[in-house]
């Protein structure tokens, strides 16, 4: 996959060659990580070398560490039902874990459905696609109360009949058929409707994630932001291009880090960024150039 | 930015107090609009799918199915432990619940394996750790729909529901009944006990016939119930050891041909085509030979 530029300026031209691992590190390690969680569930199915059994939605690895989407757990105490102890362990788990380290570091290290519409965005920007409406950002976190009101009054995990996360990932690991079209429709809305519509401001787990992770201490800090040459490669494969403006252009802050929620930390601002103006760093590293 | 979003505002006249919070309100009613109207969505789609399709049976110990609803988080670590891949989940389109297991059991019945691997995988209490013994299961209760196709009804003998039964003799029985047709032999029906029948689905999966004539459904669908307040007059008599209002006066019953023809209502019926020659079963009409074709007595078939 080439990296591509905003303002077809290509990147090789204007600075000294760095190489393919250079230009693309946090991406590969990004997918290795995608297709490793995915691989530890098909293991067993496939080769009857059983790593992780279940999926996303709640799993057990190795037979001794569970692990359960907290969200998933929070909707089922919203109806009424208390899990057993395994559940909320592997919840609480869970919760730690993206409390640490960075709330939506789910979103652009672990679910499968950024694939799909980090494609849609290469794509849309291959074709200089510009049509379409984004919603507004804050619909995800309607929809979030939407469907925690939804999992309440209904009594059921509502959204679990339409949730494209786990549908996707589930459909991988058990099979699919109906959920492809979901699927299909997210990148489609992706690619002609809205750029970076589901994930940047729809998806309610992201949203979620987004929530948890206010305070993690992984973070893309821009320590290097003098060197920056006002290319716009980083705001072009940023999935959640808002929060780069602070940290890069101190817009109310001086602090060099990315402290919005909605960062990925996905690291491709790292990746296209010639003058390697970001980095990946902890949350109290304020040293900037 | 990327992508054609419009510019904020213009930047030759800022736009007074009102049109930003008019603007902020406009972004606001819009991202609430859509996001409870996709929740709603969400909401009424799963109303609607919610009803559990008549053939799709859930694993054993599995909650009622709105409380299963409620629990069940779609992991699918119940279907992983299933020795026999019985279990299933369900796709989105498919009749049953997004991504719930389920199992048919014409396709893969359940061999209700004694360690009920199923319940112990599950880590949310969808499947309710509360069942240890597999033989307490109600995953659903078979129901023999199709009295004109099944074998046994025919007269013959093929019995595989019975056999294959793995709490035989408990939750299916053969139940021997006189065969008016041939008037001469026994039918051995199949019949379900609802108190020990687990839903298996054995008795389905193995039924001879192109199309089960035993099929298995939730039970729900499968069985009816009595008013709260029905008592059984007989089972009321043998738990006290006698009738509970004293004896009555027995009357005959009157006006009927036929092999009851003359008995009291309350009296035991045995043998009733066991030949009487000698005892006249209508005092009314002494001595007249019973007329042809009633009740099948006196066919004169000899063995």
């Amino acid at each position: 996959m080439a990296t591509t530029t905003l303002n077809a300026k290509p990147q090789a031209a204007c600075a000294p060659a760095r190489s393919l691992w250079q230009r693309q590190r946090w991406l590969i390690l990004r997918r290795s990580s995608q297709v490793l969680i995915l691989l530890a569930f098909l293991t067993g199915p496939w080769f009857g070398l059983w790593i992780a059994k279940g999926n996303l939605s709640s799993s057990l690895t190795l037979g001794v560490l569970p692990l359960t989407d907290p969200l998933l757990v929070l909707q089922t105490l919203l109806t009424g039902h208390v899990p057993y102890s395994s559940a909320l362990i592997g919840a609480a788990i869970v919760l730690g874990f993206y409390l640490l380290v960075g709330g939506r570091v789910f979103c652009s290290w672990a679910c499968p459905v950024n694939v799909v519409t980090d494609a849609a965005a290469w794509t849309r920007r291959r074709l200089g696609i510009k049509t379409g409406r984004v919603p507004d950002a804050a619909t995800r976190y309607w929809l979030l109360g939407g469907l925690l009101v939804a999992a309440a009054v209904t009594g059921t995990l509502a959204w679990e009949w339409v949730n494209p996360v786990s549908l996707l990932h589930r459909g991988l690991i058990f099979g699919m058929g109906g959920g492809l079209f979901v699927i299909g429709g997210i990148f489609i809305y992706d690619l002609l409707v809205a750029s970076r519509g589901w994930c940047g401001h729809l998806c309610p787990m992201g949203a979620f994630y987004g929530l948890l992770g206010k305070k993690a201490l992984l973070r893309v800090a821009a320590p290097n932001r003098k060197a920056c040459d006002d290319c716009m490669d980083c705001f072009a494969v940023c999935p959640e291009p808002q929060v780069i403006r602070p940290a890069l252009k101190r817009v109310g802050q001086e602090s060099p880090l990315i402290l919005a929620a909605d960062c990925t930390t996905c690291g491709r601002c790292i990746d296209v960024c010639d003058k390697q103006v970001f980095k990946m760093t902890h949350r109290f590293d304020q040293r900037s150039e | 930015m990327d992508s054609g979003r419009k510019p904020a505002r213009s930047p030759s006249d800022a736009p007074p107090a009102s049109a930003a919070r008019r603007k902020f309100i406009n972004s606001v009613a819009a991202a609430a609009g859509g996001g409870c109207l996709l929740a709603l969505g969400a909401g009424l789609y799963s109303r609607s799918a919610a009803a559990l399709p008549a053939q799709a049976l859930r694993p054993p110990g599995a909650l009622p199915e709105h409380d299963f609803l409620a629990a069940c988080v779609r992991c699918g670590l119940c279907v992983r432990d299933c020795p026999y891949d019985t279990l299933k989940l369900s796709d989105l389109g498919d009749p049953v619940a997004t991504g719930t297991p389920y199992f048919h059991a014409r396709q893969v019945p359940c061999e209700m394996c004694e360690d009920i691997p199923c319940v112990k995988a599950c880590p949310t209490g969808a499947l309710d750790r509360a069942l240890t013994d597999i033989n307490k299961a109600q995953m659903g209760l078979a129901a023999l729909v199709d009295h004109e196709s099944c074998l046994n009804f025919l007269g013959l003998r093929c019995d595989v529901c019975y056999r294959v039964c793995p709490v035989i003799d408990k939750a299916i029985t053969l139940e021997t009944q006189h065969n008016p047709r041939s008037d001469r032999h026994a039918m051995l029906l199949p019949t379900v006990h609802s108190d020990a029948c687990t839903g298996c689905g054995k008795c389905e999966k193995s039924c001879v016939l192109p199309v089960a004539a035993i099929k298995v459904f939730p039970r729900v669908l499968a069985q009816g119930a009595l008013p709260a307040h029905y008592r059984k007059g007989w089972e009321e008599k043998a738990r006290h050891g006698g009738s509970l209002i004293g004896e009555q006066v027995e009357m005959p019953v009157r006006g009927f041909d036929g092999p009851t023809a003359g008995r009291s209502a309350t009296e035991t019926v045995v043998a009733p085509h066991a030949p009487a020659p000698d005892i006249p079963v209508a005092p009314s009409v002494p001595a007249a030979p019973p007329p042809k074709g009633a009740g099948g007595l006196n066919s004169k078939w000899k063995p």
